[in-house]
Formats: C-alpha cells, structure tokens, sequence
C-alpha cells in the first residue's frame, strides 16, 4: 500500500551511532531518516514517525498526488553556557518520503505532534470504494 | 570512586573522555539505550538524551553520588485488532542506562526537562566539592 521513494532511502537513518554527512540542508543540518511505522486498518493509514527534537510547528507534511513528504527541523538542545564533551547522537532535521495508494483522501488528512513523535492518519476517501462498469452490448 | 586528583581537577571531565574513547573499550555491538550527549559547563554537566514517544511519567531518573541513572519505558501504542502492518521499524519496551559523572552530584540542584521527546538533564557539583582556592599570604 505504501512504498518508498528511492531517493530517500539513501538518507542515513537515525541511528545515533553514525552521523548523517551524506544529506545536509541550506542551514547546514544533517538531515536524518527518521525511524517509521505504518499501519492500515480498515478505515485508512496510520503514519507514526520519530523526530526527537522537532516541535509541532517545524513539521511540513505534503501530500501531492500519491507522494507523502515528511518534513522535521529538528531544534538544537545545546545549553547555554555548555559545550559538548561526549556524543552518540546528533542533531538535525528529518525528510522522509513515501508512496501511498491512491484511495487516500488528502483533504482529510490528520497529523499530531506529541514528544517527538507525529501521528498521521490518513481516511480512505468514501469515492474510492470499488465502482462497478457495467459493459453495455453493442 | 576518584573524583578528581589535586593535579586534575582542572578538568573534571578529562577521566571521563579517557574512559569512553581510550584503548581497550569495546565497542557494543548493540548500541546502548537512549543513546545519549554529555555537555561541560563550570562545575556542571548536562546530559541529553532523545527518548521519542516516551511519557514524562513513564521516565525514572535517579542520582546516586556521581552516578546517573535514566530508567524508564516506552509504552507500544493500542492497535487495533484489524490492524495490519506494512511497516515496523520502532521499538519499544523497557530501558535503563548508567552514566557515571566524573563528579559527585549535588542532589538537590539536579534540573531535568523533557521538551519534543528530547531530555535534558542538569548535573551541579555540590559547593563543598568545588576546589577552593588558597591565598597565598605574603610573609
């Protein structure tokens, strides 16, 4: 039902082992696959996806014709007066991209943010229930 | 457990980064849960830690001398029986991790916050520990 894009796939993921030097934004921010689960039920998809760091007001999420983004601007932690000494993970912003079946009704879309963690869900559009054609003889 | 020497105490944290990228350190081949960030500060530390989709409620953090203790569980989400999934990559259950400081902790002045799935912890040196300075008096 959902698939993923190609071309995101070579992003590293958050690990928090290895960091990201391959995927870097214009503010200079690695950028980051953030870690995703997908369910679908009977009314839709369910997208939950993990972005530590990012606030409900810095995810973007498009959805164009059959193509979900998910976009995050992960905020920096450091604090004040602080300078790191040790680090397993870092910082940065999320981008991930999938593939969903066509049913989907974009206009019915619901996201939430809650401690680094967007849900998405998305209905299934009522028009797209299977419509019989009846074939008419000549 | 040696906190600091009267030679080293300058830098308090100089042990620690010994410890964890001297020789003879192992890499774990399954990397420790939550992976986690350690900041200086003058007689502090701050240690932050991304714990995605974590409750507040569900986090035990403790402090025992100069060790950290983050504790707690990530709680799986309710599916619902119908539910099938196309994609699984989270992971939940329960957790613990161990930091050792290079400093004992005052426990009163210990700070967490937990902001968009990020913790961040504030460690201060008890003012009895801090090194004292020591005038010379002129003869």
């Amino acid at each position: 039902m959902s698939t993923e894009m190609s071309q995101t796939a070579r992003t590293p993921e958050k690990t928090g082992q290895s960091a990201a030097e391959q995927g870097e934004t214009a503010r200079g921010a690695a950028v980051f696959r953030p870690l995703a689960d997908i369910r679908e039920h009977k009314d839709g998809v369910t997208v939950t996806v993990e972005m530590p760091g990012v606030g409900p007001d810095d995810v973007e999420i498009e959805l164009e014709r059959r193509v979900l983004t998910i976009r995050g601007r992960g905020r920096r932690t450091a604090p004040e007066g602080y300078r790191r000494v040790y680090a397993e993970y870092e910082e940065g912003d999320y981008e991930r991209t999938f593939t969903v079946s066509e049913d989907l009704d974009a206009a019915k879309v619901k996201a939430s943010m809650k401690s680094g963690v967007l849900t998405l869900e998305l209905p299934r559009a009522k028009e797209a229930k299977p419509r019989q054609i009846k074939v008419s003889a000549a | 457990m040696l906190t600091y020497t009267p030679f080293g105490y300058a830098d308090p944290f100089a042990l620690m980064r010994r410890q964890m990228r001297g020789p003879g350190r192992i890499p774990a081949a399954v990397p420790a849960y939550p992976a986690i960030n350690v900041w200086q500060g003058t007689d502090s530390a701050a240690v932050t830690a991304e714990l995605p989709g974590v409750a507040p409620e569900d986090l035990d953090i403790s402090v025992k001398n100069n060790v950290l203790t983050i504790a707690g569980e990530r709680k799986a989400p309710d599916v619902g029986e119908d539910a099938g999934w196309l994609r699984r990559e989270r992971a939940f259950g329960r957790f613990s991790r161990i930091v050792q400081l290079p400093f004992r902790v005052d426990r009163d002045r210990v700070e967490a916050r937990f902001e968009n799935g990020v913790l961040q912890i504030e460690l201060h040196r008890p003012e009895e520990d801090k090194p004292r300075r020591i005038d010379i008096k002129a003869a």
